[in-house]
């Protein structure tokens, strides 16, 4: 019997599952199709940050519309995804990070994202264990962490409910023109193929301009209350900016659990999946540099995970030269938090509804020129 | 600062130390990181310490001249190759090595079932430690639960220590255990240190085929349900000492890549691991016990330190003793009906409080600890991982460091660059 579907989506991360929750409940009769285990890639190995980011303005629109699909989202999530709005914290170290703490401000209030400024005073009464003194802060309230890999299976079960059929642990060998090739020779059709793997787009499509780009993250034992936002440095942006060196940045999560989240690193030109103790030190310094006192926290563990990185940091969502085959991925770090917004603008595509924020910065065709030459 | 030793022996329990003693006879500085803050490991403690214990002693005083004992510090990662980091009082230390023997010996495995949370059920040898380190159990009573060897030694000790065994079950059946008994009679120290245990115990109700399917009470342990064949019946008591006997443990070789086939780290007939230089001597190769735990640490310790020679003749010793390793594991094997013990709302994670109930339903262990956060916690998955492995199946995934939870501090710390060195 002939197995075919209206859209199969490829890759159940949590790109995956929201684009094949979104366009089952749209109606379309779907499968999804993973690999290995539900969530398992750079959703798991990710930090769970629902945040609005404004490195360009296509990045501001994409955050906030994804954000605002997640507040939506919010009273329907099962407790085990954790979902905590506790707002982020932007800090500044010095003055000239708080000029940046002022033009992040009026950014975001032309976006209509309403923030806080906090002083030095202000920001150690947030933050007790913060290094003192520090300049001061952005405080984001509506930014929120979530635990991804429950996030991902929450949504996969929304699919499933809506019609949605789950292929788990069948690895694809082949994909297009309306077909999809298990790597056991079996096969199944679809009018439309979503491509949602992450890091691992290029296996299947090896001209994607699509980059591992490698990072480390560290979890503590409980410590409640120890922090309280999300804490990012402000000097984060540059090095989350620089496409070539490495870099560290602090940026630690508090967990509804209690645990400390610490991050970040970036790496490319580095695929092997080992701790890197120079980067690790790194950025354990940055974070002690900041909380000192975080230097006789526990640790319980140390991992590594891919980001799917684009040359502008902008994810790939949209149509491609195979009428049949379309791009979810690319995110970045920023998949969790635009994972909701590209199932919905990948859906408004397909059942040609009129989308609520423009597609056209994220469509694949921006790279054809390079994809082509390459 | 970065320490430098020719052999780096990890584990100060007999497989250790016999390896450290022979490879320093050879006059190669040898180093001992150990965790304990004496040498001797699980089973050589306190002041009750068999004679054995005693030569082994002797034997590395007089090589003290190229041993170093670093005690209470603990390996939990490399952070270059060629250098292991311990954790020791909330500093760490960096050794770097030319070749490695891993002597990491064994934990009690457990099993869950209903109240095995319950304050007052502890591991069998787990009680015989808190007995060896203060805890009272003068007129206490106590069930003896589990599999292995240990249940009787420990049921001896307890009761030496006026505890009241109420019962000692053994889940192995009885046919399996007579076969053990016969086979061991060859062996006359095993046999007239079983018969010791025996006598000591004569008293005391010896049930096979029996183990605990519940242990009661309300916040506070009060008793154990017991069952055997078709017969169940409740004891009332104040601990229920439980263990299913011992599984090695391969973290830490695990972490460094080598070969583990059948839960034991495999080795070549020199102890070398499928890693060069790294060896593994005493229960993480296979529960064998103190005696080959000794072969292996001596054939380690002196391959590592070149002696060939002095290595090949202990092997026969080693092939003998390694009979009895396979007899354990054949006697001691757990009955599947273990498996089916957990209800629904039984914790299999006690870390991360995952009951069975949310378990049952995930696919392996990376989507369990994943998807329920089962094995996450500060043990690692050190109870729940040997537990669901046998229950589910589940083979447990890569071992990341930490090995151990350890300080930001220490995990942090740059390495010092080391200047590579020619090997030998």
């Amino acid at each position: 019997m002939k197995l075919s579907y209206d859209a199969v989506v490829i890759g159940a991360g949590i790109v995956g599952a929201a684009c094949a929750c979104e366009l089952a409940r749209a109606g379309m009769r779907m499968a999804i199709v993973e690999a290995q285990i539900i969530g398992g890639g750079a959703t798991a190995a990710g930090m769970g940050h629902i945040v609005v980011m404004d490195d360009s303005p296509a990045q501001l629109a994409l955050t906030q519309y994804s954000q605002s699909l997640w507040n939506e989202l919010a009273s329907q999530l099962p407790p085990n995804v954790e979902y905590d709005r506790c707002g982020t914290l932007w800090i500044a170290a010095d003055d000239d990070e708080m000029q940046e703490v002022h033009r992040k401000q009026a950014v975001y209030a032309a976006a209509h994202v309403s923030t806080e400024i906090l002083d030095a005073k202000a920001l150690a009464e947030a933050e007790p264990n913060l290094r003192r003194p520090l300049a001061g802060a952005l405080f984001v309230p509506s930014d929120a962490v979530i635990y991804p890999p429950c996030a991902a299976m929450y949504l996969v079960e929304c699919a499933k409910q809506a019609g949605a059929t789950l292929y788990l642990e069948r690895a694809v060998a082949k994909a297009g023109k309306g077909r999809l090739v298990f790597s056991d020779g079996t096969e199944i059709f679809a009018a439309s193929i979503i491509h949602a793997t992450g890091a691992s787009a290029s296996r299947l499509m090896p001209h994607l301009p699509v980059r591992k780009r490698k990072g480390h993250l560290v979890i503590t034992d409980r410590y409640p209350g120890f922090v309280r936002h999300q804490l990012v440095e402000l000097g984060y942006l540059k090095s989350a900016h620089s496409t070539s060196s490495d870099s560290v940045a602090f940026n630690v999560q508090p967990r509804r659990t209690g645990q400390l989240l610490i991050g970040s690193s970036r790496q490319y030109n580095n695929e092997g999946t080992g701790v890197d103790q120079n980067i690790l030190g790194a950025m354990l310094a940055r974070a002690f540099d900041y909380i000192p006192s975080l230097q006789g926290l526990s640790s319980i563990r140390v991992w590594t995970g891919f980001r799917a990185a684009t040359p502008d940091k902008l994810p790939l969502i949209g149509p491609t030269e195979d009428a049949s085959v379309f791009l979810a991925t690319g995110h970045e770090g920023l998949g969790i938090t635009t994972s909701l917004a590209t199932a919905r603008l990948l859906t408004d595509h397909l059942l040609d509804r009129t989308p609520a924020i423009s597609l056209a910065p994220y469509l694949p065709e921006r790279f054809a020129c390079e994809a082509a030459h390459a | 600062m970065t320490q430098h030793f020719d052999i780096v022996v990890v584990g100060g329990g007999p497989a250790g130390m016999a390896a450290a003693a022979c490879a320093a006879e050879y006059g190669k500085p040898v180093v001992i990181v150990d965790d304990n803050l004496t040498l001797g490991g699980q089973i050589w403690r306190g002041k009750d310490i068999p004679a054995a214990a005693r030569k082994w002693q002797a034997r590395l005083d007089s090589v003290s001249a190229h041993v170093t004992r670093i005690h209470g510090a603990r390996v939990f990662s490399q952070p270059v190759p060629g250098v292991l980091r311990a954790e020791q009082n909330g500093r760490y230390l960096d050794i770097a090595y030319r070749k490695l023997i891993l002597a990491t010996g064994a934990r009690e495995r457990f099993l869950p079932f209903p109240g095995w949370t319950l304050p007052n059920v502890v591991g069998a040898g787990g009680l015989q430690a808190l007995v060896k380190s203060g805890l009272s159990v003068k007129g206490k009573h106590v069930v003896v639960a589990g599999s292995g060897p240990l249940l009787l030694a420990v049921a001896a000790y307890l009761q030496t220590h006026g505890a009241k065994v109420l019962a000692i079950c053994e889940q192995a059946q009885f046919s399996r255990l007579l076969k053990f008994v016969h086979s061991i009679v060859t062996d006359s120290g095993k046999l007239r240190q079983a018969l010791t245990y025996k006598m000591q115990t004569m008293s005391v109700p010896f049930y096979a085929g029996c183990y605990p399917v519940s242990a009661g009470g309300g916040k506070k342990f009060e008793s154990v349900t017991l069952r055997q064949g078709k017969r169940a019946w409740t004891i009332a008591c104040d601990y229920l000492a439980c263990g299913f006997h011992l599984v090695p443990n391969t973290e830490l070789a695990e972490f460094f890549g080598c070969r583990i086939s059948n839960g034991k780290v495999a080795v070549d007939k020199w102890q070398q691991t499928s890693i060069l230089d790294v060896y593994c001597a005493g229960e993480p190769t296979g529960i064998g016990g103190a005696e080959l735990a000794l072969v292996e640490g001596q054939i380690a310790g002196y391959a590592a330190a070149g002696q060939q020679d002095k290595a090949h003749s202990f092997f026969e010793e080693r092939a003998r003793r390694r009979k009895f390793a396979q007899l354990l594991e054949e006697t001691f094997a757990l009955d599947p009906a273990l498996a089916q013990l957990p209800q629904d709302e039984t914790l299999v994670c006690r870390c991360e409080d995952v009951p069975y109930s949310v378990l049952k339903h995930e696919p392996s262990w990376r989507a369990a600890k994943l998807h329920t956060r089962c094995g996450m916690g500060p043990c690692q998955g050190r109870i729940c991982g040997t537990a669901t492995e046998f229950i589910f199946g589940w083979t447990a995934g890569q071992v990341r460091p930490p090995i151990f939870p350890t300080p930001l501090s220490s995990l942090g710390a740059k390495p010092e660059l080391i200047e590579l060195q020619e090997t030998r």
